[in-house]
């Protein structure tokens, strides 16, 4: 095969090979012209303005992940009546939370550079900004603190793209009286069993706030191939371990239970989170009658009732169940993530 | 050709005489259809690992730091099964050529099934099938890119090699983007591409990298090929056993990027958007200085340039130890050096594995080295963890610079002794 024929069968490879790439191509961007478009069946979503203080009863607010013009903007629905029209505010967010007339909006942002960045931007009770802060990585978790003086956000750090596969986290707390940022909760003194603790494996994420004490929260400290519920201090900067095999943790309103993902040994590995409930007085668990895989930080609907994503046709759905072990799981609502309840 | 010089040239120090300034034809066709495979892959490859994250995380809603698991088992697998690739490569004359198609083959594959699968543990799975394609071809790609260079010319071949492949790295996260701003997180979309473009790099070294010539034998024609017990019987040659150790000891201090970048980033208090730049300043300095270094390589002697390249990242490890507050220039000038490290040291080990293998056994030598050099790395990845959780970071890495100026004396006085009669036809 001399070098004229070797060439000429490269030409065809790519021309091949292209004609494959590009038709790819244009059916992913013909398929993302398709979601802008209202699916057959679909909740209603119309727009109008969407307020973070609960004037007219309570309202369930969350993203929208229902194909249409509205994707991923910010919606309310009465909380009563989950799968009702949904009132779409026109501020997207990949993660989104409120509470006292404050909310936490994860954003993406598209600027000159063909990579995404990402940023944390604190909105008011009108779902203005407040206060922009750069996220280093994928926006993962994030809290209103029920007081609103202070924000929670969790990205996911890839720190080194050519070693492949290596993840952390990155978990920051704002304060919305003076903007300060703590944007690294590794750097707080960890009290592990009692004593002092430092690994450079460090991975701190989840971070749920107390009602009764503006000063605490709960988070999730991952070590040594462990996870730990810890107790965080902000004004101390101290993060002290409680109890093993949790992720995720978010306090129940009363603050004396804590709901969280649990790594279940023996059970397949992509499949190994389910929700528990633990009691913080007597520091019992109790597992929920959900019995598929959880990957979320779940929401207290009220003193009872578990709100969590699940994947669904549309991204992700809403579903709940019951806090103590009984009842089952039903669907909240079809085509939602990251809710919040208001008022 | 190959073995005569290969003889002659007892070693690399012997180069610095020999015409310098003609660097022209130094680099032959297969050197640079080589690296333009390597190109062609690492574009692929890197698409893939830069929107990885974002998949699992936005499209698929999962965490995914299950991988981190995953990751110390791969590269254990990975360092064995280039062990193998490199054995596999050198039975017979077609054997390099051979293998490392299976090898990027292996990888060209593993990109179309990332549409199929769904859930970490099979994502992880497909990413080990990846790894195990990059371990099989590893060896048998750099002993054709060393059987096919002059001897006195092998620095500068590496260095060509490892710049293309570099280039390919950085264009493949911006093309990802690129895609997936096209399609609107159209991830299907660029795992396809991903995987036609494999497919082209594949097709690229079946046409036009040329099947090495029988390898020469060492003394008589063998009839049968080297078995696995002579590939680590390689061992026994003085020369390739110092240069192994010496990889091996100072691989033990050598700091994995992870990290540097993060006590550069603490120890600098960089602003964490910032982290994600870090390993493009490393892969930027090591671009533009992989030839140049691969040239000076072949004047002063291989084995010199890289202990000096490890004296380099000794003086990265003390800029990083001395630096306090705020610094751009800094990170810049650590950054500058850790490339400057990886462009002398990096290719330039590979040739100066070839200069101390049989050339019927390149492909093992070469495995050989760099199994040992990676194995050693992951040994100090994991010695560096535990040690920072006890004395924490900055004295974690004064630590380490200690050991590795003590292993850099060692080296240098190990492979000193090596270089007179260091050669490999002596002790077949």
């Amino acid at each position: 095969m001399n070098r004229a024929h070797r060439l000429l069968i490269l030409l065809v490879a790519v021309l091949l090979l292209g004609g494959v790439g590009t038709g790819a191509v244009l059916y992913a961007a013909d398929r993302s012209g398709k979601k802008d478009q209202e699916q057959p069946g679909g909740p209603a979503v119309r727009p109008g303005t969407v307020t973070l203080e609960a004037s007219s009863g309570r309202e369930l607010v969350f993203r929208n992940m229902a194909w249409g013009p509205h994707r991923d903007e910010v919606v309310s629905v009465p909380a009563g009546q989950p799968d009702g029209p949904r009132t779409a505010s026109g501020v997207k967010c990949l993660r989104f939370h409120a509470a006292a007339g404050y909310g936490i909006c994860l954003q993406a942002v598209h600027h000159g550079a063909l990579e995404d960045s990402y940023r944390a931007v604190v909105l008011d009770s009108k779902l203005h900004e407040l206060h922009g802060y750069p996220a280093v990585g994928i926006p993962t978790r994030d809290r209103v603190s029920p007081s609103g003086h202070h924000v929670a956000w969790t990205v996911f750090v890839s720190g080194d793209s050519y070693g492949g596969t290596d993840f952390s986290t990155r978990t920051a707390i704002a304060d919305t009286r003076d903007w300060h940022v703590d944007d690294n909760l590794e750097t707080y003194a960890i009290v592990k069993d009692g004593r002092p603790y430092r690994a450079s494996d460090v991975n701190v994420w989840g971070v749920t706030f107390s009602a009764a004490d503006d000063n605490l929260f709960y988070a999730t400290v991952a070590t040594g191939g462990r996870t730990y519920l810890v107790r965080g201090d902000i004004a101390g900067r101290t993060l002290t371990t409680l109890h093993e095999n949790v992720e995720c943790p978010s306090l129940s309103p009363d603050g004396t239970k804590i709901a969280y993902k649990r790594r279940v040994p023996g059970l397949p590995s992509d499949a190994q989170w389910r929700l528990y409930v633990l009691d913080l007085r007597t520091m019992t668990e109790t597992a929920t009658a959900e019995q598929r895989q959880i990957d979320d930080q779940t929401v207290w609907a009220d003193g009872s009732t578990l709100v969590y994503a699940l994947p669904g046709d549309f991204g992700a759905d809403l579903w709940t169940v019951p806090a103590d072990g009984s009842g089952s799981a039903q669907v909240l609502l079809k085509a939602g993530l990251a809710p919040a309840y208001l008022g | 050709m190959y073995l005569a010089e290969s003889r002659a040239a007892k070693a690399p120090a012997a180069a610095p005489g020999k015409s310098p300034g003609r660097g022209g034809a130094a680099v032959p066709g297969t050197v640079l259809a080589l690296g333009a495979v390597s190109l062609i892959t690492d574009i692929s490859s890197e698409m893939v690992t830069a929107v990885l994250p974002l998949y699992v995380v936005t499209g698929l809603g999962l965490s995914p730091l299950g991988f981190g698991v995953l990751d110390g088992i791969n590269n254990g697998v990975g360092s064995l099964v280039r062990l193998l690739g490199g054995h596999f490569a050198d039975r017979g004359g077609r054997g390099h050529k051979t293998v490392a198609a299976l090898g990027y083959g292996l990888s060209a594959l593993c990109k179309p099934l990332l549409l199929l699968v769904h859930s970490i543990t099979l994502i992880g799975g497909v990413l080990a099938v990846d790894r195990t394609g990059k371990g099989l071809r590893t060896a048998p790609r750099d002993a054709m890119i060393s059987l096919a260079t002059a001897p006195e010319h092998r620095g500068r071949a590496f260095g060509v090699h490892r710049a293309m492949d570099t280039t390919g790295a950085l264009l493949g996260p911006l093309l990802a983007f690129a895609l997936l701003r096209l399609t609107v997180d159209g991830y299907d979309a660029v795992f396809t591409v991903s995987g036609c473009i494999a497919v082209i790099g594949v097709l690229v070294l079946l046409l036009f990298v040329p099947t090495p010539a029988a390898a020469p034998r060492s003394e008589e024609p063998r009839t049968a090929p080297p078995k696995l017990t002579e590939s680590l019987a390689l061992l026994k040659l003085p020369a390739l056993r110092r240069l192994t150790l010496c990889a091996m000891l100072l691989g033990l201090t050598t700091v994995s990027d992870s990290f540097l970048y993060l006590l550069l980033q603490r120890q600098l208090d960089l602003p964490t958007r910032m982290f994600p730049l870090l390993p493009l300043g490393t892969a930027a300095a090591f671009l533009l200085l992989a030839y140049p270094l691969g040239v000076v390589a072949d004047r002063i002697g291989r084995r010199t340039l890289f202990l000096l390249g490890h004296a380099v990242l000794l003086l990265a490890y003390t800029a990083v130890l001395l630096s306090t507050g705020s610094g751009a220039a800094v990170a810049v000038g650590v950054l500058l050096l850790h490339g400057l490290f990886y462009a002398a040291t990096d290719g330039v080990l590979a040739a100066a594995a070839a200069d101390v293998t049989p050339a019927d056994q390149v492909g093992a030598g070469l495995a050989l080295v760099g199994t040992g050099q990676a194995l050693a790395r992951f040994a100090c990845s994991l010695l560096f963890g535990a040690a920072w959780s006890v004395w924490g970071g900055h004295t974690t890495l004064a630590v380490t610079a200690a050991a590795m100026t003590a292993g850099a004396v060692t080296a240098g006085f190990v492979l000193r002794t090596a270089t007179p009669t260091g050669t490999a036809g002596a002790a077949k």
